[in-house]
């Protein structure tokens, strides 16, 4: 049978939108496979059966529901490790994040099949799902086919459209044996979020800083800059992890995604993981001392030079210039 | 307890990276290195040994990588390991990620150890799900992207940043566990450890040493095939200015706000 199964994440009795986005693509390649779209879940009372049987708006057949921990690879493994081997999936299918990455992988393990990851599209051909993935900080695209019976896709954040088509799907409880290394990791606190609420996805104006900022102080030059701007103020990884911004400013893979009218990248290399929660944006500026750095590849504007230098003098001219 | 560190050597950040066209691969050609997201892994590793708290006899660099690997190697070794391993064998070229992780996980098989540390990812390949599929070999848990490790009793308590926000995870030994690059300031390696680290002994394996099921690996076992290359769409080059009097490059950023009305 050449059908899909898709890991659905969540929190909170929440099914994340990128897992959305892996059901609307997981039923369009089903659909040209000739099979049906399937969603695995696991974790607890959260998930109601209401919440579970709405996935088939976004094309899910059936939704398997296993108890479990939330947020945690292995017994996801178990349970689709399981249920490709009874049904006999011809794909297993994630939206972007970091979860999934660590879910198809594994499962590549366990299965001994293919896996791709960060794939952008897919396609059908000879009756077999092709994944395509970026390549090379994106200066190429690179096809995966797969051998074997089973084809792991993990898709790039944002990657798949969520697409809502109506109807309910069929909601199965699901008893899985898991492995007893699966259990041996222990959620202890799940998405815990790190200093102070700052809203950023309502700018239209968003001024980023990197770890080339030098210090959590560094942040002032970018509020002020923001501040003459009319913009908010936004950061990569790097500088979250570090402590330096809170993790509700974080742009990227596992933070937001936006896409303002101006994105100011102050001392930020332009990694893929930070790029795919901004490349839409509309006007995109850069300084960076390193012209090699990636993120002048995918700016409009491109300023080779110490934003220590610039940045102060760039809101004082802007600031001279609202008060003029 | 053991620990053994995964790392790789991948070409220089200078090496303008390519795909050889022939064989569908990265171009290896160049100056390489190590991996620079490992070095927080042999940190990782020196900062449990120097803590105190858990014993650590032997901290162990593997590689997995064709004959000129050794160099990362050395310097994993300059930076703390006492030994390493090089897993080298013509029949393991093109393995996939899944057939490498398989691999990996044999050589580690044969070592037994208590703790696997790898890198957040490959400077080259873009990947970050090697310890995933290592972990499931081994049947060990596993966690990726750990900013944050407290070992005690057999458990490593790790803090690592998913999809909404901060996890804090208890992860029981033996496991495998990658790190993110802001766990650690990985140290410099001293001239004496640098000089020394020729002298520390270096295995060399070959698949059939570590018991690798030479059907699974490489081109031929891997289930997965890249090719088909081409170009993005292309998107239209933005403007550089090299900053050279900052009066001047702040006027023209201010003009590009203007013209494109991006000023309040
Ligand atoms: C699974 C996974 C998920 C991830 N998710 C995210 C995510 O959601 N968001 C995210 O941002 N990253 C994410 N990352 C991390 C990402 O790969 C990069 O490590 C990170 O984005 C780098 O942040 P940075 O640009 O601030 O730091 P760096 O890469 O260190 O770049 C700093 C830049 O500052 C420049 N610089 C230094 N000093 C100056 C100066 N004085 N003037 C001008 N320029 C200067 C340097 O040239 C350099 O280019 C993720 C990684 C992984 C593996």
């Amino acid at each position: 049978m050449s059908s899909v199964l898709v890991y659905a994440l969540h929190k909170d009795g929440v099914i994340n939108k990128n897992s959305l986005g892996a059901i609307s693509e997981g039923t369009r390649v089903a659909g040209e496979l000739g099979g049906q779209c399937d969603v695995v879940v696991v974790g607890g009372a959260d998930l109601t059966d209401e919440t579970l049987a709405a996935l088939g708006n976004y094309g899910a057949s059936k939704v398997y529901k296993v108890d479990g921990p939330e947020g945690l690879s292995q017994p996801v493994i178990d349970a689709m490790a399981q249920l490709i081997k009874t049904n006999g999936y011809s794909n297993a299918l994630f939206g972007g994040g970091l979860l999934g990455f660590e879910i198809g992988a594994g499962l590549a393990a366990r299965l001994e099949a293919g896996v791709t990851m960060e794939v952008t599209a897919i396609r059908v051909e000879n009756g077999k799902a092709v994944a395509e993935r970026p390549i090379l900080q994106d200066s190429q695209i690179s096809t995966s086919t797969y051998r074997g019976d089973v084809g792991i896709i993990i898709g790039r954040i944002n990657a798949f459209e969520v697409k809502e088509t109506g109807g309910t799907a069929a909601v199965e409880q699901l008893p899985v044996d898991f492995s007893p290394f699966s259990l041996k990791a222990k959620m202890v606190t799940r998405g815990e979020q790190r200093g102070a609420d700052v809203n950023i996805e309502d700018a239209s104006v968003l001024v980023a800083g990197g770890r080339g900022l030098g210090e959590a102080e560094g942040f002032k030059m970018c509020d002020d800059l923001a501040e003459v701007l009319g913009g908010a103020v936004a950061a990569t990884r790097a500088v979250v992890d570090a402590g330096w911004f809170p993790y509700a400013g974080q742009i990227g893979q596992t933070g937001r995604a936006v896409a303002p009218k101006l994105y100011f990248a102050a001392g930020i290399s332009g990694a893929i993981q930070h790029k795919v929660g901004m490349q839409g944006s509309e006007n995109i500026i850069a300084i960076n001392k390193d012209s090699n750095a990636p993120i002048f590849e995918f700016s409009d504007l491109g300023i080779v030079g110490d934003l220590n230098k610039i940045l102060p003098k760039l809101t004082e001219a802007l600031a001279a210039k609202k008060a003029g | 307890m053991k620990i053994c560190v995964l790392v790789k050597q991948v070409p220089d950040a200078a090496v303008d990276k390519r795909i050889d066209p022939a064989t569908g691969r990265l171009d290896r050609s160049g100056e390489a290195n190590l991996n620079p997201y490992d070095t927080h892994a042999i940190e990782a590793a020196m900062q449990i040994r120097e803590g105190g708290v858990t014993p650590v006899e032997e901290i162990v660099a593997v590689t997995m990588g064709p004959a000129g690997s050794e160099r990362a190697l050395h310097k994993a070794v300059s930076l703390g390991a006492d030994r390493s391993i090089h897993l080298s064998d013509d029949a393991l070229a093109g393995s996939d990620v899944a057939a490498t992780g398989y691999s990996l996980a044999k050589v580690l098989e044969s070592e037994n150890p208590d703790l696997v540390l790898l890198g957040q990812q490959s400077d080259d390949g873009e990947c970050y799900t090697i310890g995933a599929v290592v972990a499931d070999h081994l049947q060990m848990p596993s966690l990726t992207q750990v900013v944050k490790m407290d070992l005690a009793d057999k458990v490593a308590t790790c803090e690592r940043q998913a999809e909404y926000g901060y996890d804090t995870v208890a992860v029981e030994l033996p496991a495998v566990i990658s790190v993110g690059d802001a766990i650690n300031e990985p140290r410099y390696p001293s001239l004496k450890a640098i000089m020394g680290a020729k002298k520390k002994p270096l295995d060399v394996k070959a698949a059939a040493d570590v018991g690798i099921d030479a059907g699974k690996v490489g081109v031929d076992g891997s289930q997965v095939s890249c090719g088909d290359f081409k170009a993005p769409p292309s998107k239209e080059s933005g403007r550089i200015i090299e900053d050279e009097d900052t009066n001047e490059t702040v006027a023209e950023i201010v003009a590009w706000l203007e013209e494109r009305k991006l000023i309040a």
